[in-house]
């Protein structure tokens, strides 16, 4: 299948305050926040990003939707170059690409009320009016907000976690989008209320033929929406796998941890003992070579000299380690 | 028992009238167990907690009820001098309660010298040893909290609520929001606690995998109340109320062959409305008249639940497990 996005070793540098000493010696340090980055989005995918915190996740999706610029590499949607996007192509491409907030309670607007939040993307847009009163009601029909009418003249803080975030994905589809990256929809809500969510985005991914980036650190949530996965750590992809082998065949020794991490709901599941220790390495100062060195269990002396590339393997996985 | 919490009852004064925050709620905490208490927010397991400690918000009061405490029925007083040396408490929102002014380890200090009568010099030991407890690197105590991540930050409140070596520890959601490789380092770390020093632990969380993972018990509360609770292999692989059903086809199973996550409909109710009967009734796929009526918790032996219907709890479990099930409560359509 052709890919609708296409990332070639896209770097993501952020400058960072120097301190007195760095001045000094002219240095110019920043935050790594993406080294090198390349990877497809196959028209129609959903493709899950998985990572610790701070590992260019969310970085990433803001790229996809050029709502930042990369500092290297290309990117290009629907076989377009997307740092020429401008004007018209521009306006034509924010319509067809939408993000789901990290938090519903942060992506609302708290003195606008429930209808002017989703009619917004319309205005924008420059939708004929005569058009908005139907094309909400239709994505308010599509994300399951009983009675929805009934929710209009309300304000955020008037309605709860998981109806804000229904509100959000009204808000997100109402353009009839071709791409959503979805950044953590759900890690912010309750577990009952996040089953829902979880239903209702692969119910709009299948039912409007949608290409979908979901963002999450939670590997057991991305089981439930896609097909494919790919880990970073420290502003790489480590692994890029089907998500099932991910889950249950784990390759790099980092992806091997997360999923030793995840905690399962029965008792009788033995844990095997995490594999790994200490913290994720500021991203201001990236280890030379595989950036997960000083935590790998296996690692050895040519993983200080040289960097990983990723590579496919016969089994077909991508991995970034010296032990492919 | 190290800890008995009998019918308990916490309101909260609001402009909107009196929210019953916990409604008669009773459960007991085995000498060196852990306790897990889970229920979806808003269930009141913040308040329960807080109410243990003594440490409830301005508007919140007892109204009814008793904590038993090694034995000893608790009033202000005692409470006041068991607190921090005998119970202590790692609040919900840990992360942002060090103090930014100062460093870790002069809060740690402060701690032990002020409230546990240490020397300073005693005390500079001592905080090096929590630290070592909770695996902090020493050198890391004289940095200030915006030094550290998320998950190191929630180690040091951990060391701090462990400081003067309390024999019950009550932890409020310690992992929740944290990254799965630093909330699984952090439950390892209460394990060892629990392990090598014999801390009982009440640990507060939504997340049942973490009960699984960490808790010998588990208290399950709904709107309030204690709605089912036992050791913790029974509960969930036997639940019997149909609450904890839902909470457990609820969750995300890395394991687990079903691809599909079932929602229980609507939500917890307003405890500030009048509530009689089940509170479960409006999201219940399994309600029945007879429900609106007051249930006890029975059961035989360690596992309790409080429905009506317990005696077909077998036949109800097989039902919850076909997702259809749930929607058929009336709520459904709602959440
Ligand atoms: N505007 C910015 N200026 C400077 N640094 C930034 C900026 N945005 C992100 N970073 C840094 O880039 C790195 C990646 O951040 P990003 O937000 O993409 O991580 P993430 O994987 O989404 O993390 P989380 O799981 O916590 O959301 C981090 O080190 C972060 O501090
Ligand atoms: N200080 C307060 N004043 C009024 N109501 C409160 C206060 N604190 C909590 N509540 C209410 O008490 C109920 C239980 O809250 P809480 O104990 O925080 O639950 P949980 O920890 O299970 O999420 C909720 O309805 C909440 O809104
Ligand atoms: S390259 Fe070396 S350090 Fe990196 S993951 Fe592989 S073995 Fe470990
Ligand atoms: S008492 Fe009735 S409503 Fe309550 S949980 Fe049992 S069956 Fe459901
Ligand atoms: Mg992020
Ligand atoms: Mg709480």
């Amino acid at each position: 299948m052709a890919a609708l996005v296409e990332l070639r070793d896209v770097v993501k540098h952020f400058p960072v305050t120097r301190s007195l000493g760095e001045i000094v010696r002219g240095a110019h340090p920043a935050v790594h926040a993406l080294d090198g980055v390349t990877f497809d989005v196959g028209d129609g995918d959903a493709v899950a990003i998985v990572g610790e915190s701070g590992c260019g996740k969310t970085t990433l999706g803001r790229l996809m939707l050029k709502l930042v610029e990369p500092t290297g590499g290309a990117i290009t949607f629907a076989g377009a170059p997307m740092a020429g996007l401008a004007g018209e192509r521009l306006r034509d491409f924010r319509r067809q690409a939408q993000l789901v907030f990290q938090n519903p309670f942060d992506a609302l607007n708290p003195r606008f009320t429930i209808y002017r939040a989703v009619v917004e993307p319309l205005i924008n847009a420059g939708i004929d009016k005569a058009e908005h009163a139907d094309r909400v009601a239709s994505a308010f029909r599509r994300v399951h907000l009983a009675d929805f009418d009934r929710y209009f003249d309300r304000y955020p803080h008037q309605l709860s976690g998981g109806q804000l975030q229904r509100v959000v994905m009204a808000r997100a589809l109402v353009l009839g989008p071709r791409f959503l990256v979805a950044d953590e929809p759900v890690s912010m809500l309750d577990v009952s209320v996040r089953a829902g969510i979880l239903a209702l985005l692969r119910e709009v991914r299948e039912t409007m033929g949608l290409t979908a980036v979901y963002i999450s650190h939670d590997l057991a949530l991305v089981r439930y929406l896609c097909e494919r996965t790919l880990v970073m750590y420290l502003g790489r992809v480590v692994e890029d796998a089907p998500t099932e082998e991910i889950v249950r065949r784990p390759r790099h020794p980092y992806t091997q941890a997360l999923v030793a991490a995840v905690p399962v709901p029965d008792p009788d599941q033995s844990r095997q003992p995490l594999p790994i220790k200490g913290n994720v390495p500021d991203a201001r100062e990236p280890p030379s070579g595989c950036s997960f060195r000083d935590r790998c269990p296996h690692a050895m002396p040519r993983c200080a000299a040289e960097t990983p590339l990723l590579r496919a393997t016969a089994d077909g996985h991508r991995i970034a380690c010296h032990l492919e | 028992m190290i800890l008995e919490v009998d019918n308990l009852q916490i309101h909260y004064s609001t402009r909107d009238g009196t929210a019953r925050a916990v409604d008669g709620a009773s459960f007991v905490v085995p000498e060196g167990r852990i306790v897990g208490l889970v229920g979806e927010s808003g269930c009141g397991k913040t308040t329960a907690v807080r109410a243990i400690m003594g440490v409830l918000a301005e508007n919140g009061r007892q109204a009814g009820g008793r904590v038993v405490f090694k034995g000893q029925a608790m009033d202000e007083a005692t409470t006041r001098r068991l607190r921090w040396r005998d119970i202590a408490y790692v609040p919900q929102s840990a992360m942002s309660s060090l103090d930014p002014v100062y460093t870790v380890g002069s809060q740690l200090i402060e701690v032990l010298t002020k409230r546990g009568g240490f020397s300073r010099t005693a005390a500079r030991a001592r905080s090096v040893e929590l630290f070592d407890l909770v695996g902090l690197n020493e050198r890391r105590l004289a940095d200030y909290p915006h030094q550290f991540s998320g998950g190191m930050r929630q180690r040091a409140a951990i060391a701090i609520a462990l400081a003067l070596e309390p024999s019950l520890l009550l932890a409020d959601e310690p992992v929740t929001a944290l990254d799965v490789i630093v909330q699984r380092q952090i439950l390892d770390v209460l394990r060892s606690l629990q392990q090598r020093l014999k801390v009982s632990m009440v640990l507060v969380t939504h997340d049942i995998s973490v009960v699984a993972y960490l808790c010998d018990e588990v208290v399950v509360m709904y709107a309030g109340q204690v709605v089912e609770s036992g050791p913790v292999r029974e509960v969930l692989a036997r639940p019997r109320h149909p609450y904890t059903m839902g909470l457990r086809n609820a969750f995300p199973d890395l394991l687990s062959d079903a691809l599909e996550l079932v929602p229980i409909g609507g939500s917890p109710p307003d405890l500030r409305e009048p509530l009689s009967g089940c509170r479960f009734v409006p999201r219940c796929p399994f309600a029945q008249p007879a429900c609106s009526l007051d249930t006890a918790m029975s059961g035989n032996g360690a596992h309790q639940s409080a429905c009506r219907r317990d005696s077909e709890a077998d036949t109800l479990r097989t039902a919850a497990l076909d997702p259809r099930t749930w929607q058929r409560s009336s709520s459904f359509a709602m959440s």
